[in-house]
């Protein structure tokens, strides 16, 4: 963990040499999902609500998952652009330090322009908790931060996922993005407005249901119960990575047997 | 054989890879993204060999021979398909983390620094990532600046760093841990003559006074004639020689050539026990072998005929002593 930190540190020196590109990036990053955002302001101006979720309803989970997307594209951004890694053959490099090689893959790239996307989503999330009065307890709040953090475990899950196929193709393959970029427009919007085999894929094999789904029933009081269940579910995320990193390391096995 | 003979011991190394092949075309490629058609190389065939504690050994051999693939198998990147390998009581790629913490390693075509910040960050993130103690890393930092000159540059960005510069910071920062061996993959690399120098001075140094062995790969003879008492030859995947680099000159290095500059001379002179290798009105290349005709047979043979100008002798270079042993292992 030190270690990562001191990795995080270096980058941000690094990223500090280039200080307007830094700002024009994040300005830019700040702008994308600000689009998207106001896509669906104006599908609710125009409709008023969404199979019984309300405005700032749909915005909470848009913000979450947002959130958990820029922060994982922050700070798992090695693995997400592990291809340049291994097809310039620095990944040989990472071999012959004492450390795993997830650790330095990670350690490897930092996107920092991401902070612009993040800022963005962060005011979304407060103006709509702050529109939501019944979230306004400690528990919620807490589990509402457990739902971030589970979306970016996830998030850096896929990104690891993806990352290992480069092992066998060298280039990174775009059908990852299917479930990272296609993942995040899911998941923006709470699951139960899709089809059951959407709701089903999205929770059993890649489980956003755990993040923008079952705990926002709770948080906002669509279902009964105590805190303690959808506190509990978030954890689904760690769930995902454990799979995500045995795969990961399977990978790294073929890479030292066939040195592709 | 006593103990310290086998610090590192290879026995029947063998690794193959796997290679799609297609023919050009855009019909063959669109059916190779269906149907791929795979090539077996064998990058390495049977390599024994050992090394002592303390050796310089050089590492030679022509691109693609699998010089790199030795170095990765070594170095624990690569798992090889068949064979043992052994290095300071390791298995390389079993005890991967353990055994790492022993090597240096340099990629001379690759850096290992980062790139936007002074070269001193990236030594203490790699102090960080070797964890080593504080008291070692201030003298090892104090004792490489000393050796290499680096005072003057280590508060610069990387990207600042003339090639020289770079590769002695490469050089240290691979130290930094006090490693007991150390693999240097082409570390003079387009390097100018002054920092070839000092690159090698600081080899010969780090070998004599910390008794670190070197195993050094590279395309540039003086290398190994600077710093290589052994040196280890490998042609497609087969080692073709293990031994001094006098030994092997004196199998191979009796033939030489002769360039002479002259007065125009209308047609060539022809001379005994030589071959003609190229001619002009103001100029001849002789190669010849000095067991069957001496230099001095050749410079009275030629000042009879043409008013000679100048006159050079060159040793056969490296590449032709390979291409001698590949004929005479009929590769």
């Amino acid at each position: 963990m030190r270690l990562y930190i001191k990795y995080l540190s270096i980058h941000l020196k690094s990223q500090m040499e280039y200080r307007t590109s830094f700002l024009l990036m994040s300005v830019g990053q700040f702008f994308i999902p600000f689009m998207v955002f106001g896509s669906l302001y104006f599908m609710f101006q125009r409709f008023g609500e969404l199979q019984g979720w309300s405005f700032f309803e749909v915005a909470l989970c848009f913000a979450v998952i947002h959130l958990a997307f820029s922060l994982s594209e922050c700070f798992a951004r090695g693995f997400d652009s592990f291809s340049s890694l291994v097809a310039g053959g620095d990944f040989d490099r990472l071999l012959v330090r004492p450390r795993s090689t997830a650790l330095q893959v990670l350690g490897s790239k930092f996107e920092f322009t991401r902070i612009g996307r993040l800022l963005q989503s962060v005011i979304v999330l407060v103006w709509s908790v702050s529109n939501l009065p019944q979230i306004w307890s400690l528990p919620k709040l807490l589990t509402l931060l457990l739902m971030i953090a589970n979306g970016t475990i996830i998030f850096t899950g896929i990104f690891i996922l993806a990352a290992t196929f480069c092992f066998w193709t060298i280039q990174a393959i775009e059908v990852a993005n299917v479930f990272t970029d296609g993942g995040r427009e899911m998941a923006q919007y709470p699951l139960n407005i899709y089809e059951k085999w959407v709701t089903r894929f999205f929770t059993f094999v890649i489980p956003f249901g755990c993040v923008s789904y079952v705990p926002l029933m709770y948080v906002l009081d669509k279902r009964e119960g105590s805190m303690f269940f959808p506190m509990v579910i978030t954890f689904g995320g760690v769930l995902f990575l454990i799979p995500c990193l045995l795969i990961w390391r399977f990978g790294v096995r073929h890479y030292r047997s066939t040195g592709s | 054989m006593n103990r310290n003979d086998a610090w590192i011991r290879l026995e029947g190394i063998e690794k193959r890879f796997k290679v799609a092949t297609r023919t050009a075309g855009l019909k063959e490629a669109t059916k190779a993204l269906f149907v791929r058609k795979h090539t077996v190389v064998e990058a390495l065939k049977d390599i024994s060999f050992s090394i002592r504690e303390g050796e310089i050994v050089g590492y030679i051999g022509p691109n693609g021979a699998g010089k790199s693939t030795t170095i990765k198998v070594m170095s624990g990147i690569l798992v090889p398909d068949e064979g043992q390998c052994s290095v300071m009581g390791y298995i390389p790629w079993k005890d991967r983390t353990e055994y790492v913490k022993h090597i240096g390693v340099v990629f001379g075509q690759r850096s290992q620094l980062w790139w936007d910040v002074p070269v001193i960050d990236s030594f203490e993130l790699l102090r960080d990532i070797y964890s080593i103690a504080d008291g070692m890393y201030r003298d090892n930092l104090a004792m490489l600046t000393e050796m290499l000159d680096l005072e003057a540059i280590l508060k610069m960005p990387v990207r600042q760093l003339s090639l020289g510069q770079r590769m002695r910071c490469e050089i240290a920062a691979s130290l930094l841990h006090s490693p007991k061996l150390l693999f240097l993959d082409e570390p003079t690399i387009g390097l100018d003559a002054v920092s070839k120098l000092a690159v090698r001075n600081f080899i010969k140094r780090l070998n004599r006074e910390q008794g670190v062995t070197v195993i050094l790969t590279t395309h540039d003879m003086s290398d190994i004639e600077a710093l290589a008492e052994r040196i280890l030859m490998i042609g497609k995947g087969t080692l073709l020689y293990d031994g001094t680099l006098d030994e092997l000159k004196e199998r191979f290095g009796t033939g030489k050539t002769v360039t002479v500059d002259y007065r125009g001379h209308s047609e060539p002179i022809t001379i005994e026990g030589t071959t003609l290798i190229e001619w002009t009105t103001e100029r001849a290349v002789y190669g010849f072998d000095s067991e069957k005709v001496t230099l001095a047979e050749m410079v009275t043979r030629l000042s009879e005929s043409v008013e000679v100008v100048d006159l050079a002798v060159s040793a056969k270079d490296i590449d032709e002593v390979i291409v001698q042993l590949y004929a005479e292992h009929q590769i």
